[in-house]
């Protein structure tokens, strides 16, 4: 493989029904029930999926989400805005450990 | 930002098929339209030659041509139904100058206005053709002298009047009565906004726009509209802005009823979620940011042949400002005159009923932007 993350992988996302087609199936039907308005707008859930692309850092997710976004009704704004939720989650994911260490810290030293 | 601020400029307009007076209107600071650019895209060749290369192997029949995609979906022949709309393009002046218009209008297009003469060639036409809706568009239509006596005329005959109004021109020069004077007489207002927040509207619509435009929609709903009487009808009009397609119009209504009630106490009756035509402004546009293949692709490959019975080429009829007939204000402004049976010429004042029930619509590429994903047309999503 010449490289990874080809964009043009993204539009045959549906091929993968190759190898087991029950499967294919059950996740796309689910899937595209998942994004369907419900208590949530379709818009709100394009944005949580647009959060969640950065969280996982996946650039299908980030390219199918972006577009998916705009048509769904979202401007910069309020796209960058989940952005920066994925961000502060991730950051204090990390933070929140902190207290991990200094609780060790405390009972390690005197 | 501060409220009041006023982003908007004065632009004298002529009053062109008046005494020829200049009248004083405001509106974002303009551009100027491809025509007074002498940009080579206002040419429709060159708009058509710019489509035909784009190389597609999507839709029904895999050649990227429209009346082989029709064929393909069992329609060998498009052709009208039954006549509902009367639609009018009064003119093609306007206080704006949008990116993506279809028109090419601006307050630089002061030339082609319709006269009165013309005026009453369309209501004589009105009487013969059992249409139910006058549709009248431009440009602002209400620049336009002779406006309010069309609207007038319509409303006697006792026919439903629907103005395409881009909202700014409601709150500029002589034109501030306009939202009671609607009231009165019960005319629909379809008005674009393109999103309920100022960002995207102003980046497609001009700098204070979004600001001037909620001012109007609240003069519109202190006149009455936007508050669910059949009367008073408030339609928002949204086109993407950008190159993407029109997401689910009951879905985007949804957000913008919330967003604009909770953020500015607005009310509006239904929104129409329209896709951006490959064609003038918006072709200029894709083409600078090399998206012309890019964008006709996603349109033909969200080909849907359930959109083509609801088509607006079918029920309705598109007059030009000098009184030239064609299938829709899209092939108006691509110079595609109506075909018409029998040598009849295609112009309002030889209008003939039957002529038009038998003629064949003309389509190119740029017909993909009604037919994608649930279709498209000025009355909204078809499928």
């Amino acid at each position: 493989m010449s490289t990874y993350f080809k964009p043009d992988q993204l539009d045959r996302f549906g091929e993968i029904e190759e190898g087991n087609k029950e499967l294919a199936d059950a996740f796309f039907s689910y899937y595209g029930k998942v994004f369907e308005d419900g208590a949530l707008t379709a818009r709100e859930k394009s944005l949580i999926a647009l959060a969640v692309a950065h969280a996982v850092q996946c650039p299908y997710c980030i390219d199918a989400y972006t577009t998916d976004s705009l048509e769904k009704g979202a401007d910069l704004e309020q796209m960058t805005e989940a952005v920066h939720v994925a961000t502060a989650i991730r950051g204090g994911a990390s933070l929140v450990h902190g207290i991990q260490m200094l609780d060790q810290v405390k009972e390690t030293m005197m | 930002m501060s409220q009041d601020a006023n982003e908007f400029v004065s632009l004298p307009v002529v009053d062109a098929g008046g005494d020829g007076a200049m009248v004083d209107v405001e509106g974002p600071r303009a551009i100027t339209s491809m025509r007074y650019r002498r940009a080579p895209l206002t040419e429709p060749a060159e708009q058509f030659r710019l489509l035909d290369a784009a190389e597609i192997t999507g839709g029904p029949s895999g050649t990227g041509s429209f009346e082989a995609d029709l064929e393909a979906s069992g329609w060998p022949t498009l052709q009208p139904e039954t006549l509902e709309i009367f639609q009018i393009n009064v003119g093609k002046l306007c206080n704006m100058t949008c990116r993506h218009c279809h028109v090419d209008s601006g307050p630089d297009r002061v030339e082609e206005n319709m006269d009165r003469e013309t005026v009453d060639a369309c209501l004589r036409a009105i009487d013969r053709s059992g249409a139910h809706t006058v549709d009248l568009t431009g440009g602002a239509p209400e620049l336009n002298p002779h406006f309010e006596y069309l609207v007038d005329a319509c409303v006697e005959r006792g026919l439903h009047v629907m103005d395409r109004c881009n909202l700014t021109i409601l709150t500029t020069g002589p034109y501030q009565h306009l939202p009671e004077w609607f009231a009165e007489r019960g005319v629909e207002i379809v008005c674009s906004l393109p999103h309920y927040r100022k960002l995207n509207t102003d980046a497609q619509r001009g700098k204070g726009t979004y600001e001037k435009s909620l001012r109007a929609l609240r003069r519109l709903n202190d006149a009455g509209y936007g508050q669910g009487d059949p009367r008073l009808k408030l339609t928002l009009v949204t086109n993407p802005v950008g190159a993407y397609l029109a997401g689910s119009q009951a879905s985007l209504e949804g957000e913008w009823k919330e967003a604009l009630a909770r953020n500015h106490d607005v009310y509006f009756d239904q929104l129409l979620a329209l896709n951006n035509m490959p064609m003038s402004r918006y072709l200029e546009w894709l083409e600078e940011k090399g998206l012309v293949e890019e964008y006709l692709a996603k349109l033909v490959n969200a080909f849907n042949p359930a959109t083509i019975a609801g088509l607006m080429c079918r029920n309705t009829l598109s007059v030009a400002w000098d009184g030239t007939l064609y299938d829709c204000d899209f092939n108006q402004q691509l110079d595609m005159t109506m075909d018409l049976p029998d040598g009849h010429r295609p112009h309002v004042s030889d209008f003939d009923l039957e002529a038009w029930q038998q003629h064949v619509i003309r389509t190119e590429r740029h017909c993909y932007g009604c037919t994608a994903g649930a279709g498209s047309g000025c009355g909204g999503a078809i499928a």
